[in-house]
């Protein structure tokens, strides 16, 4: 998988992991992926629901070392 | 800026009262579908915080002139959400305190009444999971029956009340909430009861509680009913004769499900007996309290959730149900989504699961759903 941008947002509480991917975002082009990591658990559910109302695709996600990591297509 | 916070508290004082209140929940849209604040006049907003930021037009549906309450899941975005809105001009902001997670473990005590041995029983509400527990005291002695993780709550209302907790009951092996009993007894040098039908696969000591067995708590008296159904070992507590305490066999609305620990087919013809005969047999005065409540519309005035059992013949579609296999459907198809983690509680509740409280916190949190209507 080709990233495009890498967003570090480890050690962030919620709710800036998804206010930091937003602003990503907007940065990048359609079809462009993002690679966001975090260590706040409860972004995993945030930023699932989050791709999905916002019409951008959740390609793929993983947990390691207490880091998760998410791979976000922009829509 | 600084937040304005409110404690769970205090919040869950005002649900008790009736008192009308705002609620803007700023997690996310499906966290919110699965589960949510609930009150009699409690108004329930869901705007995800990201959202809230963006669309303007949501801020005209926030009240201007009363009080913004805001939750998240643990406290942090509902106080970002909280700034936010003060900036926007909204004055009466408050964030609660610890989010949904803190709801979920807010217990408030309420008396149910008084025994007619000369003690009394209260109901402990956990307002934002619909478990129900109880504590009967008499002469300085006490009992809890179905007591939840958080020892504290029942710890300092003993000792508030000047009463020695010495014995704890299970009605049954939870799966939705992780039982406090064993904790407690070991904490307080009690005993803890379990049906042994449901103690197969216990990994600790336990005494072991069954049908007709009766244990006096001061000139108060519980007596064991075997009542299966939604566990195989299911057992309920009539307390002085007065009152039926039916665990998760018997709801206020509704009915126990059979199939948490996976056997809903060999288990449905014990609940419909269980409802059908032996419930019958009891006497219809008896005041039935639940392990747990399914909606606010099944809470009281004063804050409790009781009924007497001939009212709940009457009006619960669980206990009219007339055809056998027509009950059968009802409580194995259809069923509503097991709890968050079921399985996993079971195991902890046997003993057999090790894990650290923040696990458990989040084991726990979401709805009950224990019953089927």
């Amino acid at each position: 998988m080709k990233v495009d941008q890498v967003l570090d947002a480890k050690g962030l509480a919620c709710p800036m992991p998804i206010v930091k991917t937003k602003k990503a975002m907007n940065n990048l082009e359609a079809g462009q992926i993002l690679e966001v990591q975090t260590t706040d658990k409860g972004a995993k559910s945030d930023l699932t629901a989050w791709t999905k109302s916002t019409g951008h695709t959740m390609l793929d996600s993983k947990e390691e070392d207490s880091v998760y990591t998410f791979y976000i297509q922009k829509g | 800026m600084t937040v304005k916070l409110i404690s769970t508290q205090e919040i869950a004082k005002k649900v008790l009262n009736h008192e009308d209140v705002f609620i803007l929940d700023v997690r996310n849209t499906d966290a919110f579908d699965e589960w949510k604040m609930e009150g009699r006049n409690v108004k329930v907003m869901n705007a995800p915080f990201s959202k809230l930021t963006e669309e303007d037009a949501l801020l005209d549906k926030l009240p201007k002139d009363k009080e913004i309450y805001t939750i998240c899941a643990k406290g942090n975005s509902s106080k970002r959400a909280a700034e936010y809105l003060e900036e926007k001009g909204f004055k009466y902001v408050y964030s609660v305190e610890g989010g949904m997670k803190a709801w979920s473990e807010y217990l408030e005590p309420i008396k149910v009444g008084d025994l007619i041995g000369g003690g009394s029983i209260y109901q402990f509400v956990r307002l934002g999971k619909g478990c129900l527990s109880y504590l009967i005291e008499s002469e300085g002695n006490g009992a809890v029956i179905d007591t939840n993780r958080m020892l504290e709550t029942y710890e300092q209302f003993a000792e508030e009340h000047g009463i020695r907790i010495t014995h704890l009951l299970d009605t049954h092996l939870h799966a939705d909430h992780i039982s406090g009993g064993r904790a407690l007894a070991e904490k307080l040098g009690g005993t803890y009861y379990l049906p042994p039908n449901d103690a197969e696969d216990l990994n600790f000591d336990y005494s072991p509680i069954q049908d007709g067995d009766i244990i006096y708590v001061g000139s108060s008296m519980i007596k064991a009913v075997y009542s299966p159904g939604h566990t195989i070992g299911s057992t309920s507590f009539i307390i002085d004769d007065q009152y039926l305490l039916t665990g998760d066999i018997l709801f206020i609305d509704s009915i126990g499900r059979p199939d948490l620990a996976g056997k809903a087919g060999d288990w449905v013809g014990d609940l419909r007996e269980t409802l059908y005969e032996r419930y019958k047999e009891l006497k219809g005065e008896l005041l039935v309290l639940p392990a747990h409540f399914m909606g606010i519309n099944e809470m009281k005035d004063n804050g409790s959730i009781s009924e007497k059992l001939n009212v709940l013949y009457k009006q619960n579609h669980g206990l009219n149900i007339h055809e056998e296999e027509e009950f059968r459907k009802t409580v194995s198809e259809n069923l509503p989504p097991q709890p968050n983690s079921y399985e996993e509680i079971r195991q902890i509740n046997m003993g057999k699961l090790m894990t650290d409280l923040e696990q458990q916190r989040e084991m726990e949190t979401g709805p009950n759903r224990c019953a089927v209507r």
